[in-house]
C-alpha cells in the first residue's frame, strides 16, 4: 500500500495544509536534533578535556534548554495541527460519503452494506487520527531528518557519513523486501486467524444445541486443541514475518555501533577531534530513528488508508442515471402500467421478477400476493424508482417512469415498507418525514387516521416522546401505525405497501387493516398481502410468481 | 479432532474490526488505538470483534452487558479486580511470560547499553590510550548493537507463544464455564449478541499480557538499571535520570489521558447525536429517500458535523500536552545531567570519561517510557472487555448437577410433571406456577398459549436447563434432579426455534446428533424431514455449506434440518418448541404437519401458538400466565368455550381467504 494517497489532497484540502506544516515542524525538528547534538558535544568536550566550569558554560547551556524547549513546542505545535486537521478530514469525508450514498439510492445500500458504511462513517473513519497524528508526521521526518543529519555528519566525519549512507537506504529496501514476502504469509496467517476466532464463536453460539446432543462438553477439549494447533502453525509463520523486524532493528543498532567504533579508534589515532566524535555518536540514531518509526507505524497508515479508501470508492461509484422530467402526470387520472418488466439482481441466476405486467387504474387497490422471493417488495422497489427495471418499462400515462425525476415522481408517493424505519427524533419528528411544514393539529389528525393517536398520548410524553435507538421502544404495530400516520399525513394520490400487517399480533392487526382501508379511500394502492384479511381490501388479488423458492 | 464443526469455517470478514467498539464511549483515546486491530493483522494475532453485524447490534450488545459489568456484585464477592483475575489466569504460562519479559528488558538494555558504552568508548579514546584498553568496549558495543534485534525477535516470538497458550486456556475455560450457564443462566444471550460480544471479549483481553505486560515490566527493568549505573556513577544525575522518567512514563501519558477524557467527556453528546444521525442517513435511506425527506437529514448531519470539529478543535490545544511533556522532560533529563556533570567533572567527583556517560544515557533511556502511553490505553480496553467477560462467568449456575448422579433408567421412558413451579431469575415472577403434565410412552401432546405463558420455560425444565422450585419432574419415577443433565438429554431432545446451524455442511450439522451415522441414515431423516429432495438438487448435496449461523438456507429449510438432526438422534421423548417460529403462516402450517408426521409414535411434547394441525395430537394443554388453564383433545376443546376456541376462531379468521 502506498504511504499516502492523493486523493486524500483532493477531496480534503485541509490535508495540504497540514502537510506544509508538517514540513515546516519536520526542518524544525531537524535543525533542533542537529543543534542539540552540537551544543551536547561542545558542552561534554569542553568540560571534560578543556576543564570548562558551569560559568564558563553559560551560553550554551541556555542554548541546549531553548532547544529542548523548541522540541517540546513543535511536538505540540504538530499534535496540536493533527489534531485539528484529523477532525477537519474526518468530517469532511464523512459529509461526501453520506451525501454520495444517499444519492446512490436504496437499492445501492440495501442489506448489510448500510450496516458497513454506517460503522465506516463513525468509527472506521477514527483510523485517521493515528494516520494524521503519528504516521504522516513521522513519515515526513522519514525524508528530512535523515537527509539532514546525514549532511551534518558528512560534513563533520565522512567516513561514518559513508557508513551512514551505505545502511540508510537498506532499512527501507528490506523492510519493502521482507515485508512483502513476510505480508503474503501473513494475508494467509490472518485469514485462518479469523476462521479461529470464527470458530470459537460458533460453538459459543451453538452451545446450547451442542448441549441437547450431548456434544457441549467434548468441545472444550475441541477449543483447547483448535487454539494449540492454531498456535503451532502460527508461531511458523511469525518466526519469519518478525525476521523484518529483527533485519530492521539490527540494520539500525549494527550500524550505530559500527559508526561508534571506527570513530573511537579514530580518535586514538587522532583523526578527528572529540567534539566531532561525540556529534557523529549523537547523531547516527537520529538519522535511523525516524525510518524505524515509520515502520512501527506501518498499521496507523494502513488502518487509516484502508478507511480513506473505503470511503473514496464510495465517494468515486459512479451514480445511476436518471431522468429530469419534472412534469409529472397526475396520477389521480392516469393508469399506471407495467409492461413486461425485468429485474435481475447480481449475483443471482433467476431473475427476481420477470417480464411482469400489470395495469393499475386510478383508485384502484390492487394486492399482490404469491410466495415469499417472488418479486413483490421488488416490484414495489421498482415502483418507488429505487430499482430500475433491466428490461420493459413502467408507465403513468404516456409517460415513462425512467423519464421523470425520481424526487418529482416520488412527491407523488407514500409508502409503507414492511418494517418501518424509525428516526432518532420525537414522535411528531417521524410522522412529518413527508411534510416537514405540516402543523400539530394536521400530526394529530394524521396520527388519529392510523388508529396512532391513542397509544402516542399514553407515551411519558405523547408527540414529544423521542424514538429511534435511543428513544422509547415501541412494539411492531405501534411502528407500523406511526408509518401510516406518515403515509396519511404525506396525503399523496399513489400509495405503495407492503406486507403491513407482517409479525403483528391480532390487535395490532385489526388497527392496522382498518388504517389502512381508511388510507386507501381515494387513491390508487398497490400492496403487498401475505395475510387474506388484507387483500379482502383490494378491489382486485394478482399473484406473483417470480423465481420460487424450492422449499418453505 | 473431536469437533464436527470443523477448522473449515468460512472467513469472516475481517473489515469490522472497529465494530465491536463501535460508537462505545470513546473518542480520541479510542481511536489512537484503532491501531489494535491492525496490528493484531500485522503480528498475525486475533484481537477484537470481527462481527461486523453493524453498528446498532453492536450497540444493543454493549448497554446491557456493560451496565452488568458496572454493577457486578458478584465480581466484588470472588475479590480481585478483573485485571487481577486475568493475570492469574497467565499462570500456566507464566515462565515464558517472565522470560519474554526478560528478553525484552534486554533488547530495551542494549540500545542503553550501546549509547552508554559508546559515549565512555568515544570519551576514553580522547585520551590516545593503547588501543588494547578499548578492546572490552570494542566488543560490548558490537554486542550491544546485534542483541538490541535478537532479543526483541526473541521478545515477541515468546510473547506470542505465550499468549496463545493463555488464549487457549482461557477460551477453554469461559467455554466451559458459559457449558453450564447456557442457555437458562444468560436468558439474555438469547439474540446471539451477549455471546458476540463475549468472544470478542475474551480475545480482546490477551492484549493484556503482549500489550501492556510486556513493555510495562520491560519499562521497570530497563529505566530501573539506567537511574542505577547513573545513581552508581552521580547520585544527583540519577535522581534527575529518575525524575524525568516519571515525568515521561507516569505524568505525560496521565495527563494525555486526562485530556482526551475531558474532550470526550465534551464532545460525547454531540458524538452520540451525530452517530445517531449518520445511522439514520444510511439504515432509514429508503424512507428518506421515498419521502423526499433526505437533503434535510443531510443537512442536519453536516451541521452537527461542524459542530464536532469545531468542538474537536477547541480540545486540541490540551490533546498535544501529553506529547510536549514528554519532549521536555527527555531534554531536560540530558541538561540537568550536564548542569550536575560539568561541576563534579571540575571537582573531580566524576572521571571525565563519564560525563558523556551519564549525559547520553538519558538520551536512550527515554526510549523505554515511549511504549507507556499505549499500554496505558490498552490496560483501559482490557479492564472493560475483562470486566464484561467476568460478569458474565460469574454469573449464578441455573442447574446444579447432583454429586452422585442417578444412573439413567432402561426404555420406555415416562417423563411426568406434577405442580411444577420455575422462574428464570430468583425472586422473579414464576413462569411456570404449578404445572402437571403426563408423558407417558408414544404421547403426543401440545402445549399452546400466548407468548409469555411458560411454554419455553417448560421444556428448559424437562431438558435440565433450568431447576424447578417446588412440585416433581420425573422420570419412570425418579426426581429428575437426581439424575446428571447430560444423562436427562440422552432421553429428552430437543428441536426449537433458535436451533443452531453450524457453519460447516448439511451432512455434518445433521451428524452432529450422532458421528457415526452413515450418508444413507442422514438421507433417511432428511427424507423424513421432507428435504431430501432439495439436498439432491443441490451440486453439493451433502456436503453443500449452510453459512454463517446457516445464512445460506431459508428459515423453513433451517427448521428442517434442525429436525432431521433430532430425529438422527433419536430421543426417546422429543420437544418441538415454535419449530415454525419466524415462518409465514403457510410454511409454518406445513412444517408443523410435516413435524407431527415425522414423530408419530414417539413420545413428543410439541410447544407452540398456532393451532392448525393439532387434530393430530392426543392432549393439548393451553397455558396461560403460567398455569394450565384448560386441556383436552382438539375437537373436545373446541366443543366448550373457553380460551382455546377464541384462540382457533382468531386463527381461523385471519386465515379464511384464498392466499
Amino acid at each position: 500500500m502506498r504511504p499516502f494517497d492523493p486523493r486524500l489532497l483532493r477531496y480534503a484540502r485541509t490535508t495540504r495544509a497540514y502537510l506544509a506544516l508538517s514540513v515546516i515542524l519536520g526542518a524544525a525538528t531537524a535543525g533542533l536534533v542537529i543543534a542539540q547534538a552540537t551544543l551536547l558535544a561542545g558542552l561534554i568536550g569542553d568540560a571534560f578535556l578543556g576543564g570548562a566550569s558551569l560559568a564558563a558554560s553559560r551560553t550554551p547551556l541556555l542554548l541546549l534548554l531553548a532547544v529542548v524547549a523548541g522540541r517540546a513546542l513543535v511536538a505540540w505545535l504538530q499534535e496540536v495541527a493533527a489534531h485539528r486537521t484529523s477532525a477537519a478530514v474526518k468530517s469532511r469525508l464523512r459529509g461526501l460519503l453520506l451525501e454520495r450514498a444517499v444519492a446512490l439510492g436504496p437499492r445501492w445500500l440495501s442489506g448489510e452494506r448500510s450496516g458497513e458504511l454506517a460503522t465506516l462513517a463513525t468509527r472506521g473513519i477514527d483510523a485517521l487520527d493515528a494516520y494524521f497524528s503519528r504516521y504522516l508526521p513521522q513519515l515526513v521526518l522519514a525524508v528530512l531528518v535523515p537527509a539532514a543529519v546525514g549532511a551534518r555528519i558528512l560534513f563533520g566525519d565522512w567516513p561514518s557519513a559513508l557508513t551512514v549512507a551505505l545502511t540508510l537506504p537498506l532499512i527501507p529496501i528490506f523492510a519493502i523486501l521482507v515485508g512483502l514476502a513476510a505480508q503474503r504469509r501473513m494475508d494467509r496467517q490472518w485469514r485462518t486467524l479469523s476462521l479461529l476466532s470464527g470458530h470459537f464463536l460458533d460453538v459459543v453460539a451453538g452451545l446450547p444445541t451442542l448441549k441437547v446432543f450431548g456434544r457441549a462438553k467434548a468441545q472444550a477439549r475441541a477449543i483447547r486443541e483448535v487454539t494449540g494447533r492454531y498456535r503451532t502453525e502460527t508461531m511458523a509463520s511469525l518466526r519469519v514475518a518478525f525476521l523484518s523486524a529483527l533485519v530492521l532493528e539490527m540494520l539500525s543498532t549494527i550500524s550505530v555501533a559500527l559508526v561508534a567504533v571506527s570513530i573511537g579508534l579514530r580518535l586514538v589515532d587522532g583523526e578527528v577531534g572529540l567534539r566531532t566524535a561525540l556529534l557523529v555518536l549523537v547523531l547516527a540514531p537520529e538519522a535511523y530513528l525516524p525510518l524505524r518509526q515509520v515502520g512501527a507505524q506501518y498499521h496507523a497508515s494502513v488502518e487509516g488508508l484502508t478507511a480513506a479508501q473505503r470511503i473514496f470508492e464510495v465517494i468515486e461509484t459512479p451514480l445511476p442515471r436518471h431522468g429530469a422530467r419534472t412534469d409529472v402526470p397526475d396520477p389521480a387520472a392516469t393508469p399506471l402500467r407495467l409492461e413486461e418488466v425485468t429485474v435481475a439482481y447480481e449475483g443471482r441466476d433467476e431473475p427476481a421478477l420477470d417480464g411482469f405486467s400489470l395495469v393499475v387504474r386510478p383508485g384502484e387497490t390492487v394486492a399482490l400476493t404469491g410466495p415469499s422471493g417472488s418479486g413483490k417488495s421488488t416490484l414495489l422497489a421498482v415502483l418507488l424508482g429505487f430499482v430500475r427495471p433491466d428490461a420493459g418499462r413502467v408507465l403513468l400515462g404516456g409517460t415513462d417512469l425512467a423519464d421523470l425525476d425520481p424526487d418529482a415522481w416520488r412527491s407523488r408517493v407514500a409508502w409503507v415498507p414492511q418494517r418501518p424505519y424509525l428516526f432518532a427524533g420525537t414522535v411528531a419528528d417521524n410522522i412529518r418525514l413527508g411534510r416537514p411544514g405540516a402543523t400539530d393539529d394536521e400530526v394529530r389528525r394524521a396520527a388519529r387516521d392510523a388508529f396512532a393517536e391513542e397509544f402516542v398520548d399514553a407515551l411519558p410524553e405523547g408527540f414529544g416522546t423521542p424514538l429511534g435507538e435511543r428513544g422509547t421502544g415501541l412494539s411492531a404495530g405501534q411502528r407500523q401505525r406511526i408509518a401510516l400516520a406518515r403515509a396519511f399525513l404525506r396525503d399523496a394520490p399513489i400509495l405503495l405497501l407492503d406486507e403491513p400487517t407482517s409479525g403483528l399480533d391480532a390487535e395490532s392487526e385489526a388497527a392496522v387493516i382498518e388504517a389502512v382501508r381508511r388510507l386507501a379511500a381515494g387513491r390508487t394502492v398497490v400492496l403487498v398481502a401475505h395475510r387474506p384479511a388484507l387483500a379482502d381490501l383490494a378491489d382486485r388479488v394478482v399473484r406473483v410468481e417470480g423465481a420460487l423458492e424450492a422449499v418453505a | 479432532m473431536t469437533s464436527i464443526i470443523g477448522v473449515g469455517a468460512p472467513a469472516r470478514p475481517a473489515e469490522a474490526a472497529a465494530a465491536a467498539e463501535t460508537l462505545g464511549p470513546g473518542g480520541p483515546t479510542e481511536a489512537t488505538h484503532g491501531a489494535g486491530p491492525a496490528d493484531a493483522r500485522r503480528d498475525g494475532r486475533p484481537t477484537e470483534a470481527r462481527r461486523a453485524d453493524g453498528l446498532a447490534k453492536a450497540r444493543r450488545a454493549d448497554g446491557p452487558a456493560e451496565a452488568r459489568a458496572a454493577d457486578g456484585p458478584a465480581e466484588a464477592a470472588r475479590g480481585g479486580g478483573p485485571v487481577l483475575r486475568l493475570l492469574a489466569a497467565a499462570r500456566p504460562a507464566g515462565g515464558r511470560l517472565a522470560l519474554a519479559a526478560l528478553c525484552g528488558a534486554l533488547a530495551l538494555g542494549s540500545g542503553v547499553g550501546l549509547m552508554a558504552t559508546s559515549a565512555w568508548l568515544i570519551s576514553r579514546a580522547a585520551q590516545h590510550p593503547p588501543v588494547l584498553v578499548l578492546m572490552v568496549a570494542i566488543v560490548a558495543v558490537r554486542a550491544f548493537g546485534i542483541g538490541r534485534g535478537v532479543f526483541r525477535y526473541a521478545e515477541r516470538l515468546i510473547g506470542h507463544d505465550a499468549t496463545f497458550r493463555i488464549l487457549a486456556d482461557l477460551r477453554a475455560r469461559v467455554y466451559e464455564r458459559l457449558e453450564r450457564l447456557v442457555p437458562a443462566g444468560l436468558p439474555d444471550a438469547r439474540g446471539g449478541d451477549l455471546l458476540g460480544r463475549l468472544v470478542a471479549d475474551v480475545d480482546a483481553v490477551q492484549d493484556l499480557y503482549l500489550r501492556v505486560l510486556l513493555p510495562a515490566a520491560a519499562a521497570v527493568l530497563v529505566g530501573g538499571a539506567s537511574v542505577g549505573l547513573a545513581w552508581s556513577l552521580l547520585p544527583s544525575a540519577g535522581v534527575l535520570l529518575l525524575a524525568g522518567l516519571l515525568l515521561a512514563g507516569v505524568v505525560a501519558p496521565w495527563l494525555s489521558a486526562t485530556a482526551s477524557r475531558r474532550a470526550e467527556h465534551r464532545t460525547a453528546d454531540l458524538r452520540g447525536e451525530l452517530t445517531a444521525h449518520v445511522v439514520d442517513v444510511l439504515q432509514g435511506a429508503p424512507e428518506l429517500v421515498a419521502y423526499g425527506a433526505a437533503a434535510d437529514r443531510l443537512a442536519t448531519a453536516a451541521r452537527l458535523d461542524d459542530g464536532l470539529t469545531r468542538a474537536s478543535a477547541r480540545s486540541s490545544a490540551t490533546a498535544g500536552a501529553g506529547a510536549a511533556v514528554t519532549a521536555l522532560a527527555g531534554g531536560l533529563a540530558v541538561w540537568g545531567a550536564l548542569v550536575v556533570g560539568i561541576p563534579a567533572v571540575r571537582s573531580g567527583r566524576l572521571d571525565g570519561t563519564l560525563l558523556a556517560v551519564i549525559t547520553l544515557l538519558p538520551l536512550a533511556a527515554f526510549e523505554v517510557v515511549a511504549g507507556l502511553p499505549l499500554a496505558a490505553q490498552q490496560l483501559q480496553r482490557v479492564r472493560r472487555s475483562a470486566a464484561r467477560v467476568f460478569a458474565v462467568l460469574d454469573r449464578e449456575e441455573p442447574v446444579r448437577d447432583p454429586a452422585v448422579p442417578v444412573a439413567l433408567p432402561e426404555p420406555p421412558y415416562t417423563l411426568r410433571v406434577s405442580d411444577v413451579r420455575a422462574r428464570w431469575t430468583p425472586g422473579g415472577p414464576y413462569a411456570l406456577d404449578g404445572v402437571s403434565l403426563d408423558l407417558p410412552p408414544g404421547r403426543r401432546c401440545a402445549v399452546v398459549g400466548p407468548s409469555g405463558s411458560g411454554k419455553t420455560t417448560l421444556t428448559a425444565v424437562l431438558l435440565r436447563f433450568l431447576a424447578y422450585e417446588s412440585g416433581l419432574v420425573t422420570l419412570n419415577g425418579v426426581d429428575l434432579s437426581e439424575f446428571a443433565g447430560d444423562d436427562v438429554r440422552r432421553v429428552v431432545g430437543l428441536c426449537g426455534q433458535d436451533a443452531h446451524l453450524f457453519d460447516t455442511t448439511i451432512g455434518e450439522n445433521i451428524r452432529l446428533a450422532r458421528r457415526s451415522a452413515t450418508d444413507e441414515e442422514i438421507r433417511d431423516v432428511l427424507r423424513r424431514a421432507r428435504l431430501l429432495d432439495w439436498v439432491e438438487t443441490l451440486p453439493r448435496g451433502l456436503d453443500t455449506r449452510v453459512g454463517e449461523e446457516g445464512a445460506q438456507v431459508s428459515g423453513g429449510q433451517r427448521q428442517r434440518i434442525a429436525l432431521a438432526r433430532a430425529l438422527l438422534a433419536d430421543f426417546p421423548v422429543l420437544l418441538l418448541d415454535e419449530p415454525a417460529e419466524h415462518l409465514d403462516v403457510a410454511t409454518a402450517d406445513e412444517l408443523t404437519a410435516d413435524l407431527l408426521a415425522a414423530t408419530e409414535g414417539r413420545t413428543t411434547l410439541l410447544v407452540t401458538h398456532r393451532l392448525a394441525g393439532l387434530d393430530a395430537v392426543d392432549e393439548i394443554v393451553v397455558l396461560d400466565a403460567g398455569r394450565v388453564v384448560q386441556r383436552g383433545g382438539h375437537a373436545d376443546l373446541l366443543a366448550r368455550p373457553g380460551p382455546y376456541r377464541a384462540m382457533w376462531a382468531h386463527e381461523r379468521r385471519h386465515d379464511d381467504a384464498p392466499c
